[in-house]
């Protein structure tokens, strides 16, 4: 099936990834970066952000914003965290899904009803859900002991391969399925590409806004869960640095910010490229200001590579 | 002259009141089918208006819209789709980073199977059918609408009205963002829909676009109709001359 012209732009990506790789392979050879069990840790490590990766592709090609995804992180984590203390895992899963489904259905409803731009209201709702995070549990952290939970949600293994792997690889899965291959997918590029044109041919623009912002609502909801259930315990400090790293993941893996293209199998290896940079670097010895540093050169270079814009495109 | 039919479309002393604005009133039109009519006023006449009231865009305040002699009320776009009414807009409606055959099939797009995924195939395969019949010339369906001419784009919106138009094709200013020879194409393209047997109501600024194209002219001036005239049977002074209201 060949339906689609080539564009070399969107090979980079995964190039580039192959390239990472293979630097590491050699220059940190010794410090064992190929190893089956550093392997296996860049997966566990990049899956909550994987998994939001995946939501904000629908997110940004429908020509939307979500910056309260950290905050979602951090807020259903916690109410996971604290439901388990007293309540069946599966009451405190639902009570912290619960939680982004319902910010991501606040975002959506200002963003449909009162016409309001999503970077606004999700830039109000991130300090409003950051606030109430530390205010949950007064910035105490709350810890987990729950092995059944944290085996399927974090620290397990089926076999050699960790229960995340699963998780990362199903959200991928069926957001590929949804963005390429069902008409959910095609009408979310087409209300971020030309509004107007979309619902001028009957596509309910609105209703796909609503839904992209509760899918990334939820998404967050599940990153924070699978945060709890690898590091057993929640704090309001998870997910405080994963706003960038999502979006970096998304723009390098071929989606526009401004909508109305998106890959979700690209969003998977940026954010590979993302995991496998951090854990790089850290073999390499740099400290975390060293890390920063050198994340933010690459990036503008990942940038200036994947997101220059067509020549002669128009808005 | 023909025996009368039934006309495909009629609208009958149509009025449309934006609060205390009269945007038109008591405007009387018919459309047969392979006929082509050219609605034509200054700017402000309601041109527009009686294309989006046809359309469903706008509900008429007062008079009829029948189809084929039954009487219709269009709460939205949608109900003048499922009834044959397709729209061609002027500012080109389709999604830029989209290929050809996705804008072809938007909002309406083929699916297969019990996991009802995208049957890209077929509507790659219908796209392409449909635009070698109509002639229009573009490589391949795949082809993402940003890469095409304005020409190219027009024949894409108009080719994908009249596949989707059991009816009518209202054509909003269908050349206005065209170069000469992208128009000729776009006007010879429209010359091969009304004769595949649709009816077209066409808004225009060029009179003598209107000449080429149309088999009847409806002059409208400050929302009123001024009169309907055969195109064999005036000529441009005329027209003119109805618009502006000087003689």
């Amino acid at each position: 099936m060949r339906l689609r012209a080539v564009e070399p732009r969107r090979y980079v990506v995964y190039v580039a990834f192959l390239l990472i790789v293979a630097f590491f392979a050699v220059t940190l050879h010794d410090e064992g970066f190929l190893s089956e069990t550093n392997l296996l840790n860049i997966v566990r490590q990049t899956t909550p952000v994987t998994v939001m990766a995946v939501a904000v592709v629908f997110v940004l090609s429908a020509g939307e914003i979500d910056l309260s995804l950290g905050s979602v992180v951090a807020l259903s984590a916690l109410v996971t965290a604290d439901v388990m203390q007293t309540q069946s895992a599966v009451l405190a899963v639902a009570a912290g899904i619960g939680v982004g489904v319902g910010v991501g259905a606040v975002n959506g409803l200002f963003v449909t009803l009162l016409r309001l731009p999503s970077f606004l209201v999700t830039l109000a709702t991130m300090g409003l859900v950051a606030g109430l995070a530390r205010s949950v549990t007064n910035l105490e952290s709350v810890a987990v002991e729950n092995p059944g939970f944290s085996n399927v949600f974090g620290s397990g293994n089926v076999g050699p391969i960790p229960s995340l792997a699963f998780w990362a690889l199903g959200a991928v899965a069926l957001g590929h399925l949804a963005f390429r291959h069902r008409r959910f997918g095609a009408h979310v590029v087409a209300a971020g590409d030309n509004a107007a044109a979309a619902r001028a041919a009957g596509i309910r623009v609105d209703r796909v806004r609503f839904t992209v912002l509760l899918l990334s609502g939820a998404a967050a909801a599940l990153a924070g869960i699978l945060y709890t259930g690898r590091l057993q315990g929640a704090s309001y400090t998870l997910g405080a640095q994963d706003l960038l790293t999502v979006y970096a993941a998304v723009v390098i893996g071929g989606t526009r910010l401004v909508g109305g293209e998106g890959s979700v199998v690209g969003a998977l290896v940026g954010s590979l490229i993302m995991g496998t940079l951090t854990n790089g670097l850290i073999l390499w010895g740099l400290s975390s200001s060293q890390q920063l540093i050198a994340q933010g050169v690459v990036l503008l270079l990942a940038i200036a590579l994947t997101f220059r814009e067509p020549m002669g495109a128009t808005a | 002259m023909t025996v009368r039919t039934e006309p495909l479309v009629r609208i009958e002393r149509v009025r449309k009141e934006f609060r205390a604005v009269v945007a038109i009133d008591a405007v009387t039109l018919e459309v047969n089918a392979g006929e082509i009519v050219a609605l034509v006023g200054d700017n402000g006449a309601g041109k527009s208006t009686v294309v989006k009231c046809i359309a469903g865009v706008y509900q008429p305040t007062a008079g009829r819209i029948l189809l084929g002699g039954r009487p219709v009320r269009f709460a939205s776009p949608l109900d003048a789709r499922s009834d044959g009414i397709e729209v061609v807009f002027q500012d080109l409606a389709l999604a830029n980073a989209q290929p050809v055959y996705m804008n072809m099939f938007l909002g309406r797009e083929l699916v297969k199977g019990p996991l009802r995924l995208l049957d890209r195939e077929t509507m790659a395969a219908e796209t392409k059918r449909l635009l070698d019949e109509l002639d229009v010339r573009i490589d391949s369906p795949q082809k993402m609408v940003r890469d095409l001419s304005g020409g190219q784009r027009q024949g894409v919106a108009i080719a994908r009205a009249m596949h989707w138009a059991q009816r009518l094709v209202l054509m909003d200013e269908p050349t206005a963002a065209l170069g000469v020879s992208e128009t000729q194409r776009v006007e010879e393209l429209i010359r091969r829909i009304r004769d595949r047997g649709t009816a077209i109501l066409l808004v225009s600024h060029s009179l003598d676009q209107v000449f080429r194209l149309a088999d009847r002219i409806c002059v409208l001036r400050h929302g009123k109709q001024v009169g309907v005239r055969r195109t064999s049977e005036t000529n441009g002074e005329e027209i003119l001359s109805m618009i502006t209201g000087l003689r």
